[in-house]
C-alpha cells in the first residue's frame, strides 16, 4: 500500500484527532487515554489506603466520591472489594499495557525502525478504538447499582460466576467481561501490526542487530500477547457460559444460600491454569516495554553504549520463553500435584539468571559514564532500583516451600507491585519525559521533574518496602480491615505510615499531571535531537507531518549505541551516519 | 509517630508547593534561550541527592526491619515448618547480601559517573569475560536454590502421617467447621446434595464410616501427632491459612485438598514463647471470597494427648446428633 497516503488529502479534524490512522496520534490518544484510567486507578488506591489505615475514621470525602459506597464517610467491605478489583485491572491492563506498551510501540516502531507508517494504520486505528471502547466501558461498571466487579483482578469463579456470592458479580462482572473482551480485542490487533511492521517495514541497512533494544522489547512483548490473550479470551468466553448459560466448565457442587445449584463436574483449577497462562507472560507484557525504554535512555543519558546488547536481546528472549512455563507458581497451594509443584518452582527460578544479567547490564552502562541526568534517566535508574529489589524477593515467592506461608499475603502484594507495578510505571515515566519532545514538539519542565522523581521513588519504597513485613507477619491480602484479629493489632502503625507515604505519592503525581498539560500547552520548544540520540526517530522534523521524514527514508548503517566512539568528533553518531573511511563497525 | 509523620508530609509538601512557584518564576523568564541539556551544576546536584538517596534508603530499610522486627510471626509451632525456616533463612540471607551489594552500587556510580561538559564516557561495548561471570554465578546459586527448596518441597509434602489423626476442615461463607473422623479414622462420604438442615456438611448418613464422625466448630490438635487436613467447600474458593503452622491450601468447590503436617508447640508453651498470655493459634481464610471475607475465622487449641482425648469425649457423635 502507499505510505504517503495522507499527503494528498486535506485532513479534517476528525480524521486527524479522532479517527487518526497516523501512529503518533494513535500513540498520543492511548498515552492519554491511559493517563486518564491512571488516574481513577490511583484514586481508588487511595481510597482503600484511607480506609485500611484508619478503618474506624470516618472521611466525608469518601462519601462525596462514592455516595452511598461509603454511607457516612465510612467505605462499606462491598465496594472495598471493588476497589482493589478495579484497581488491579486499571492498572494491570489499560494503564501498564494499553497505556504504555501502546504508547511507545506506536510511537517508537516506525519511527525507530524508519518506517512511514505502521503496516496497516487501519488496524492501529481499531486497535485504539477498541481500547477506548474497553475503558468506557470498564468506567460504565464502577456506576452500576449492585456495583463494579468484586472478585479480584484475577477473578477466580466460582465468586465471579455467581451473583449470590458477591453483587459485584452480577452487571458489574459481566460488564468486566465485555470490557476485558475488547481489550483482548484491541491488544490482539495492536500486537498483529506490531509484529509486522517490525519483520517487514525496517529501512535499508536497519539488520534485526541493529535494531535499538525498544524495538526488541515491543516486538517480543507483541508476540507474547498474541500468543497469550487469545487463551485468556477462551478462559473469560467460558466463564460468560458458565455465567448465563448452565454450562459446568468452572463450577461443581456447590451450595450457596440455602440451595444447591446444578452445577457438577467442572473445576474451578482450570480458570486459574488459563487465566495463569496468560497472567503470567502478562507480568512480562508489562515489564519488557519499561526495560526497552530504560535500555534506550540509560545508554543516550550515559553517553555509552548499552554494555552487552546481544546479552541483552538474549535474556529478553530467554524471559519472554520461560514466561510461557512458569504459571504455575501462582497456584502453588490450589492443590496441584505437588510434583508439578516443584517444575514450576524449577522453571519460575530460572528467570533470575536473564534478570540478573539485565541488572548487571545496566549497572555496567553507568560505570564510567559521563551522565546526564535529565528526569527520564533518574526513573531509569529507579527502575533498575525497583527491579532488583522486587526481583529479589520473587526468588522468596517462585520457591514453592516458601510460598507456603506467604502466598496471597502482603508479601506477595510488596513483591508485585515493585516488580512490576513500580518498575513498569518509572519505564513509562522515563518513556514520557524522553519522546514528550518527540510527541508535542516541546519539553517538559525538567526541575518539576526531578522533584516528581525523588517524591515518587520515596513514597514509592515508603508504601512497599514495609508491606514486606505485613506479610511476614501473616496478613491476608484483600481484607477489609484487620481489626477482627488480635493477632494484627501491631500492624496498626504500618498501614498509617503505608498510607501517609501513599498519599505523598499522589500529591507527587499531580506534578507530574501539571507539568505534562502545562508542557504541552506552553513547554519550551524542542530542538531536533534534544537528547543527542543516535536513533532514527530524532532525524525527524519536530512538526509531525503523516509519513515520518519529508523527503526519502534515511539508510541506516551502524547500531543505535555508537556513543562517546573513539576518533569520532561529537559523543553521539546517528545510525544514519555511513561509516567512515577505515572506522569499525562497532558491534 | 504518626503525628510527626502527618507533620513531615505537610513540611514536605509546602516546600513542593513554594519551589514550583519559584521555578515557574525562573523558568518562564529563561523560556526563549533555547533547551539546554542538565549543566554540570545540575548533574552535580542529582548525582548528590542520588548518593544521598541511597543512604538514606539502605538506612531507612534497616530501621524499618528493627523496628518493626517484633511483627513477624513467632517460631514454627510444627515440624515441616522449622525446614521451612530454615530455607526461608537461607533464601533471605542471600537476597539481602545481593540487595545490600547492588543497590548502593547502582546510585554510587551514578553520583560518582556525573555528567560534567569536559567529561568523557569509556566506549565500553561488552565484555565477555564479565557476562559469563554474571551469568554464571547466579546460575550457580539459584541451582543451589532449586536443589534445596525442591527437597524441602517434598520433605514437606511426604510428612510422616503414620497414625495420623484425619480432620475435615470444612469452609463456606463465612465460617469454618471441623469434622474428626472417630474410631474408624475414616471420615464418611459427603456431598453437597445432601446438605440439609443442620447436616450443614451434607454427610451422608447411610455410610459405615459417618455414624462415628464428630462435628465441631473449634479445631483441637493434639500436640506431637501428625494431622491429615483434607479441605472442602461448599460455595466458592477459600483457602486454609495456619501462618503459625506454615500451613496453607486453598479449599475448591467439587474438590478435595489435604496438607498433612504435625504441631509440635502446644498454645500454653507457645503462650510462654512470645509472653502473651492471650495468644491464640488461628485459621483465617485467604482467598478473596465475600463481603465477610476479612472476618473469616476460627481458633486453634494445640494441646496434650489428654486433654485433646477429654474434650473428644464431650463431643457428641453424628450418629448421636439431632438433625
Amino acid at each position: 500500500m502507499s505510505m504517503d497516503h495522507g499527503h494528498h488529502h486535506k485532513e479534517t479534524f476528525i480524521s486527524k484527532y479522532v479517527f487518526s490512522m497516523d501512529h503518533k496520534m494513535i500513540a498520543k490518544q492511548f498515552l492519554v487515554t491511559g493517563m486518564l484510567m491512571g488516574i481513577v486507578g490511583m484514586m481508588l488506591s487511595l481510597f482503600f489506603r484511607l480506609q485500611l489505615a484508619w478503618p474506624e475514621q470516618k472521611f466525608p470525602i469518601l462519601e462525596t466520591f462514592l455516595g452511598k459506597w461509603a454511607e457516612g464517610g465510612q467505605m462499606n467491605p462491598d465496594f472495598y472489594l471493588a476497589a482493589v478489583t478495579i484497581h488491579g485491572t486499571i492498572m494491570v491492563f489499560f494503564v501498564l499495557t494499553a497505556g504504555l506498551s501502546g504508547t511507545f510501540s506506536n510511537l517508537l516502531i516506525p519511527l525507530q525502525i524508519g518506517a512511514r507508517d505502521m503496516a496497516s494504520g487501519f488496524i492501529n486505528m481499531l486497535s485504539y478504538w477498541f481500547f477506548f471502547l474497553s475503558s468506557l466501558v470498564m468506567t460504565i461498571s464502577l456506576f452500576v447499582e449492585t456495583g463494579p466487579a468484586s472478585a479480584g483482578w484475577t477473578v477466580y469463579p466460582p465468586l465471579s460466576a455467581l451473583p449470590q456470592a458477591i453483587q459485584g458479580s452480577g452487571l458489574g462482572m459481566t460488564l468486566w467481561l465485555v470490557s476485558m473482551t475488547l481489550f483482548i480485542v484491541s491488544s490482539l490487533l495492536g500486537g498483529l501490526n506490531y509484529i509486522v511492521t517490525v519483520l517487514n517495514l525496517r529501512t535499508k541497512g536497519m539488520s534485526m542487530t541493529r535494531l535499538p533494544l525498544t524495538i526488541w522489547a515491543f516486538l517480543v512483548t507483541a508476540i507474547l500477547g498474541v500468543l497469550s490473550f487469545p487463551v485468556l479470551l477462551s478462559a473469560a468466553l467460558l466463564l460468560v457460559f458458565d455465567r448465563s448459560m448452565g454450562t459446568s466448565f468452572y463450577l461443581s457442587d456447590i451450595f450457596i444460600q440455602g440451595e444447591l445449584l446444578h452445577y457438577s463436574g467442572g473445576s474451578p483449577v482450570l480458570y486459574q491454569h488459563l487465566f495463569w497462562f496468560l497472567g503470567h507472560p502478562e507480568v512480562y507484557i508489562i515489564l519488557l516495554p519499561a526495560l526497552g525504554i530504560t535500555s534506550e535512555v540509560i545508554a543516550t543519558s550515559s553517553r555509552k553504549p548499552i554494555f552487552g546488547y546481544r546479552a541483552m536481546v538474549g535474556s529478553i528472549l530467554a524471559i519472554a520463553f520461560l514466561s510461557f512455563i512458569v504459571w504455575g507458581h501462582h497456584m502453588f497451594v490450589t492443590g496441584m500435584n505437588p510434583f508439578l509443584g516443584s517444575v514450576f518452582t524449577f522453571t519460575t527460578l530460572l528467570i533470575a539468571i536473564p534478570s540478573a544479567v539485565k541488572a548487571f547490564n545496566y549497572i555496567t552502562t553507568l560505570w564510567k559514564g559521563n551522565i546526564r541526568f535529565t528526569p527520564a534517566m533518574l526513573f531509569s535508574i529507579g527502575l533498575v532500583s525497583t527491579f532488583i529489589t522486587g526481583g529479589l524477593t520473587g526468588i522468596i515467592l517462585g520457591d514453592n516451600a516458601l510460598d507456603i506461608n506467604v502466598h496471597d499475603t502482603y508479601f506477595v502484594v510488596a513483591h508485585f507491585h515493585i516488580v512490576m507495578g513500580l518498575s513498569a510505571i518509572f519505564g513509562m515515566f522515563a518513556g514520557i519525559y524522553h519522546w514528550f519532545p518527540k510527541m508535542y514538539g516541546k519539553m517538559m519542565n525538567r526541575n518539576l521533574g526531578y522533584a516528581h522523581f525523588w517524591l515518587t521513588i520515596v513514597s514509592a519504597y515508603g508504601v512497599f518496602f514495609p508491606m514486606h513485613f505485613l506479610g511476614l507477619a501473616g496478613l491476608p491480602r484483600r481484607y477489609y480491615t484487620n481489626t477482627m484479629f488480635p493477632m494484627f493489632d501491631n500492624l496498626v502503625e504500618i498501614n498509617e505510615l503505608i498510607s501517609l507515604f501513599a498519599i505523598l505519592g499522589v500529591v507527587a503525581q499531580g506534578l507530574f499531571l501539571f507539568n505534562f498539560f502545562y508542557s504541552v500547552w506552553r513547554g519550551q520548544k524542542a530542538p531536533q535531537n534534544p537528547w543527542e540520540s543516535n536513533t532514527l526517530e530524532w532525524t525527524t522534523p519536530v512538526e509531525h507531518i503523516h509519513g515520518n521524514w519529508p523527503g526519502e527514508i534515511p539508510h541506516v548503517y551502524r547500531w543505535a549505541y555508537d556513543y562517546s566512539k573513539p576518533g569520532a568528533d561529537q559523543d553521539f553518531i546517528p545510525q544514519n551516519v555511513p561509516l567512515k573511511a577505515g572506522e569499525e563497525d562497532s558491534h | 509517630m504518626t503525628n510527626f509523620l502527618i507533620f513531615l508530609i505537610v513540611v514536605l509538601g509546602i516546600i513542593a508547593v513554594a519551589q514550583v512557584v519559584r521555578i515557574f518564576e525562573l523558568s518562564s523568564s529563561m523560556k526563549d534561550e533555547g533547551y539546554k541539556n542538565p549543566s554540570d551544576k545540575e548533574n552535580r546536584v542529582q548525582g548528590q541527592l542520588s548518593l544521598a538517596f541511597m543512604i538514606f534508603f539502605i538506612l531507612g530499610c534497616f530501621y524499618i526491619t528493627i523496628r518493626y522486627w517484633d511483627v513477624l510471626l513467632p517460631k514454627s509451632a510444627s515440624d515441616h515448618g522449622n525446614d521451612i525456616d530454615l530455607l526461608w533463612n537461607w533464601s533471605m540471607g542471600i537476597i539481602i547480601a545481593v540487595f545490600l551489594l547492588t543497590q548502593p552500587i547502582l546510585f554510587y556510580f551514578a553520583y560518582k559517573y556525573r555528567g560534567r561538559k569536559e567529561g568523557k564516557a569509556v566506549h565500553f561495548a561488552h565484555s565477555n569475560k564479565l557476562e559469563l561471570i554474571w551469568t554464571i554465578v547466579p546460575a550457580v546459586v539459584l541451582a543451589g536454590l532449586i536443589l534445596y527448596g525442591i527437597k524441602t518441597w517434598s520433605k514437606v509434602m511426604n510428612g510422616d502421617t503414620e497414625g495420623a489423626l484425619v480432620v475435615e476442615v470444612y469452609s463456606r461463607q463465612f465460617d469454618w467447621t471441623f469434622r474428626y473422623a472417630g474410631e474408624d479414622n475414616t471420615l464418611g462420604y459427603a456431598h453437597p446434595s445432601m446438605i440439609e438442615g443442620a447436616n450443614i456438611l451434607g454427610v451422608d448418613m447411610k455410610d459405615e464410616f459417618s455414624s462415628d464422625d464428630i462435628v465441631t466448630t473449634e479445631l483441637h490438635l493434639p500436640k506431637d501427632r501428625p494431622v491429615i487436613l483434607k479441605f472442602r467447600s461448599q460455595d466458592v474458593i477459600h483457602s486454609a491459612y495456619l501462618p503459625h503452622f506454615r500451613v496453607q491450601m486453598n479449599t475448591v468447590p467439587g474438590m478435595v485438598t489435604q496438607f498433612a503436617f504435625t504441631p509440635t508447640v502446644s498454645t500454653e508453651e507457645m503462650r510462654e514463647e512470645t509472653g502473651n498470655p492471650e495468644f491464640q493459634y488461628v485459621l483465617l481464610c485467604n482467598k478473596i471470597c465475600g463481603t465477610a471475607h476479612y472476618n473469616m475465622q476460627r481458633d486453634v487449641i494445640v494441646e496434650s494427648d489428654q486433654d485433646f482425648e477429654s474434650w473428644m469425649k464431650e463431643q457428641s457423635k453424628l450418629a448421636e446428633a439431632e438433625f
